[in-house]
């Protein structure tokens, strides 16, 4: 039914675009290999009747995130503007250079480059508010972007968007020992956030792959997941307040640091996961738990995915309350990571598993803590369980183990062209989809399923040497349908940006997304932030 | 033939230390506790040896409080056959280490003795060679390759030395300290750790061993290195002539 609506908006939008002139066609380049996506995009360019369009839509289906018409309500850039900014932020934050843009406008994966031509680093919140306030009265196009790790290219421009980059702004404004409450700017980068707090006997309630480059602004706004959700929940949980700068220059300071608030609506939430759409978040105030000294992690092998299930269950059970996280990676994803990355041993000796499990338990008492991991893990293999692993003696071997499940991404950017899928499932049918995937896939790419079992979220890769159209085809609209069918969601904690922003239908109704329009008109009218994202184009005419 | 592996429990490598605020010494309380690195590969060495065949028993032997034991056990899980465990009280100097291990030698009479080059607590590296002084063995240590002849009963030894290699045959008995190239340390598997449940652990007090345990040092303070300053980033050479002359006094 939504794949149904999906199609009839996309066959309006796709008229639309035919109705206007062909010639003013998007900029915006969908980068890859053998940019086949371009030549499929000239087809439909020189095509010119509108049945030959309906014809050869279902083919361009997939690519449709490509066939975006830049706005022309929004205006384009020139030197009265660049002069105010660099009146207002400074020669020194006004940033033309073309080889800095160049990186700017590429994101982590290098699939979406967009072609700003200017970047703006504001020091401060008035700094931000001013350059809103300006973008708004001017109809400028705005990209919020923090450390750019973003992997739906929700961080970097479709087209020629001026680029608002906080990450000068990354000050630690205060930190409360006895409560634990954190306040930073947005533009702190996650590591820095994480060292800063390993001093104070605290740790962030969340971590990922990208913390060495990814700020928590960008963490913020994307209700970003990562490996400990299972443990400390998501950033609606810990974020206690937040400053954000909406698209006409308000600052809406709701940058409480109280764990209890019931005053009027929790408005602090649209801007958590709204992706920089809502507004620019500047301040962040969080809740951080305590560090507790005992961390033990394991690296176990399993043979089948119902045993993987089967050790989830018992592991909540019987860890329960010192369970901090619970990966999965299959054996295509440990081949790739032992043969891209350096300095990555297998713990498990030679025979190949089919599954790796990851376990980490943090808790207060030492050997209490250990004892009763270890009583699990021998349990779980005299009952067949797990069919081999090991326990990290010290924290060199516990990074190492997590080296590997974190070095997956890495490891399949290096293995070349990859087609990233990012899923909430059923725990009992996620591998199924992998399966269904492989069959459906055969020799044309390798089919890597990993991820956060702890909480039902699978990360679906295809890797092939290089782009193609024909991978692509097997892939979508079949994984979104699949999802869908098994109300899923198609994006666990990745976000729609550019790549999915039209495929909000295959998660959620169309009453749903139409208020979300609604609250999108009432704080972006002009909708400057971040367009062409996160909701379907259609409903932004 | 037996070998005799020296482990020591210290603070994890990757822990941030702290000094305690009475400055007399680095916090431990609530501090992950690891098996010393260099130690680990000492025993990785053992058991590699063992596991060739030139060996029938490798036996792991730590000193201190009660909770060395946990050490201990990493060492077993990791395939030592047994344990001993001297217990003392917290910070053995080398000398008193190599006076007890000295001892252990004589009850057991290991063809190989294999320490760690150091400990990452105090760096002393000094036991290895005090123990070889004691007993009269001669000694490889900074050990990064070590290759065992059962026949002609010598042990060659590539030493890690400032100006590059050197290689030493060594006479069995002997006592290798091993520094970090050697070998990679390997993980502790589920099974191992089953098996290292039933594996014997032997107590001994100093007082057993005929050994009288007393410090010539004593700490006097443990202070933090001075805290490196920022830079400063000049703008032109006039300025950098001013503060070397006002500010560094140097010209």
């Amino acid at each position: 039914m939504e794949k149904w609506r999906a199609t009839t908006n996309l066959r309006r939008s796709l008229k639309s675009i035919l109705n206007r002139q062909l010639s003013s066609v998007s900029e915006f380049r969908y980068l890859n290999g053998k940019r086949s996506c371009q030549s499929s995009f000239n087809l439909i360019r020189d095509c010119k009747s509108l049945g030959q369009v309906n014809a050869i839509q279902h083919r361009c289906f997939s690519s449709a995130s490509t066939l975006v018409q830049r706005n022309p309500s929004f205006s384009t850039l020139n030197s009265d503007d660049i002069s105010y900014f660099k009146g207002l932020l400074g020669e020194k934050s006004v940033i033309q250079d073309e080889d800095r843009l160049e990186t700017v406008n590429t994101d982590w994966m290098h699939k979406y480059k967009g072609s700003s031509k200017l970047l703006l680093l504001p020091r401060s919140t008035e700094e931000v508010a001013q350059i809103l306030r300006y973008c708004n009265s001017r109809c400028l196009a705005v990209v919020p972007q923090g450390g750019n790790t973003g992997l739906v290219g929700g961080s970097v421009p479709v087209f020629d968007e001026v680029i608002v980059n906080v990450s000068s702004m990354n000050n630690i404004i205060s930190f409360d020992k006895v409560s634990g409450i954190l306040v930073c700017e947005a533009g702190c980068i996650l590591e820095n956030l994480i060292s800063f707090l390993d001093n104070q006997g605290f740790i962030m309630p969340l971590d990922l792959g990208a913390k060495g480059s990814c700020q928590i602004g960008g963490n913020v706004s994307t209700n970003a997941g990562g490996l400990r959700l299972v443990r400390y929940g998501s950033l609606h949980g810990n974020v206690l307040g937040l400053e954000a700068v909406l698209a006409n220059g308000d600052v809406l300071d709701m940058l409480g640091t109280l764990r209890k608030d019931n005053t009027g609506y929790d408005l602090k939430h649209l801007f958590i996961g709204s992706e920089g759409s809502l507004g620019i978040v500047t301040k962040v105030s969080i809740l951080t738990p305590p560090k507790l000294s005992s961390v033990n992690i394991a690296f176990l092998a399993c043979n089948d995915y119902s045993s993987c299930q089967k050790l989830l269950m018992e592991a909540k059970r019987k860890l329960g309350e010192i369970l901090s996280a619970f990966e999965f990676l299959d054996t295509e994803a440990m081949n790739l990571v032992l043969h891209q990355l350096d300095g990555v041993r297998n713990p498990l000796p030679a025979s190949m598993h089919n599954f790796y499990i990851l376990i980490e338990t943090t808790g207060s008492d030492e050997s209490y803590n250990r004892e009763k991991l270890e009583a699990f893990l021998l349990s779980s293999m005299e009952g067949g369980l797990i069919s081999d692993g090991v326990l990290a003696q010290d924290i060199n071997q516990a990074s190492s183990f997590w080296r590997i499940r974190e070095g997956v991404p890495e490891a399949l950017m290096k293995a070349g062209a990859v087609y990233k899928y990012d899923l909430s499932l059923p725990v009992e049918k996620m591998y199924d989809l992998v399966d269904d995937m492989r069959i459906r896939l055969g020799d044309l790419a390798t089919v890597v399923g990993y991820g956060h079992l702890g909480d039902g979220n699978l990360h679906l890769n295809v890797s092939a040497p290089e782009y193609d159209d024909k991978i692509l085809e097997q892939i979508e609209p079949y994984v979104y349908e699949w999802t869908s069918k098994h109300r899923g969601s198609i994006s666990a904690e990745h976000g729609l940006g550019l790549m999915k922003a039209n495929k909000i239908y295959y998660s959620k109704s169309t009453e749903t997304v139409q208020t979300m329009a609604s609250i999108k008109k009432l704080l972006d009218p002009n909708g400057i932030l971040n367009p062409y994202k996160v909701l379907p184009h259609s409903l932004n005419s | 033939m037996k070998i005799m592996v020296a482990v020591k429990r210290v603070v994890d490598y990757a822990v941030k230390i702290r000094i305690k605020p009475d400055k007399s010494g680095v916090e431990t309380q609530n501090v992950k506790m690891s098996m010393n690195p260099f130690c680990e590969i000492a025993l990785e060495e053992a058991l590699k040896i063992k596991e060739s065949g030139l060996a029938k028993e490798v036996i792991a032997v730590t000193m201190g409080p009660s909770n060395c034991v946990d050490t201990l056990r990493t060492g077993l899980a990791m395939g030592a056959d047994r344990g001993i465990h001297v217990e003392a009280a917290r910070d053995l100097v080398p000398l008193s280490v190599a006076k007890v291990l000295k001892k252990l030698v004589e009850v057991e009479n290991p063809g190989l003795l294999i320490l760690g080059k150091q400990a990452i607590d105090d760096d002393c590296n000094q036991t290895g060679q005090m123990i070889a002084a004691l007993l009269g063995w001669p000694q490889g240590t900074f050990a990064s390759k070590v290759v065992l002849d059962k026949e002609k009963q010598v042990a060659t030894v590539d030493r890690e030395v400032d100006g590059g290699l050197e290689t030493l045959c060594l006479d069995l008995p002997a006592v290798i300290t091993t520094d970090l190239r050697l070998n990679q340390p390997r993980y502790a598997t589920l099974p191992n750790i089953m098996k290292a449940k039933s594996k014997p652990i032997k107590k001994y007090t100093p007082e057993e061993l005929n050994v009288k345990i007393k410090s010539d040092l004593e700490v006097v303070q443990v202070t933090e290195p001075p805290k490196r300053k920022a830079g400063v980033i000049l703008s032109s050479v006039d300025e950098l002539i001013d503060k070397l002359k006002n500010e560094a006094h140097v010209i």
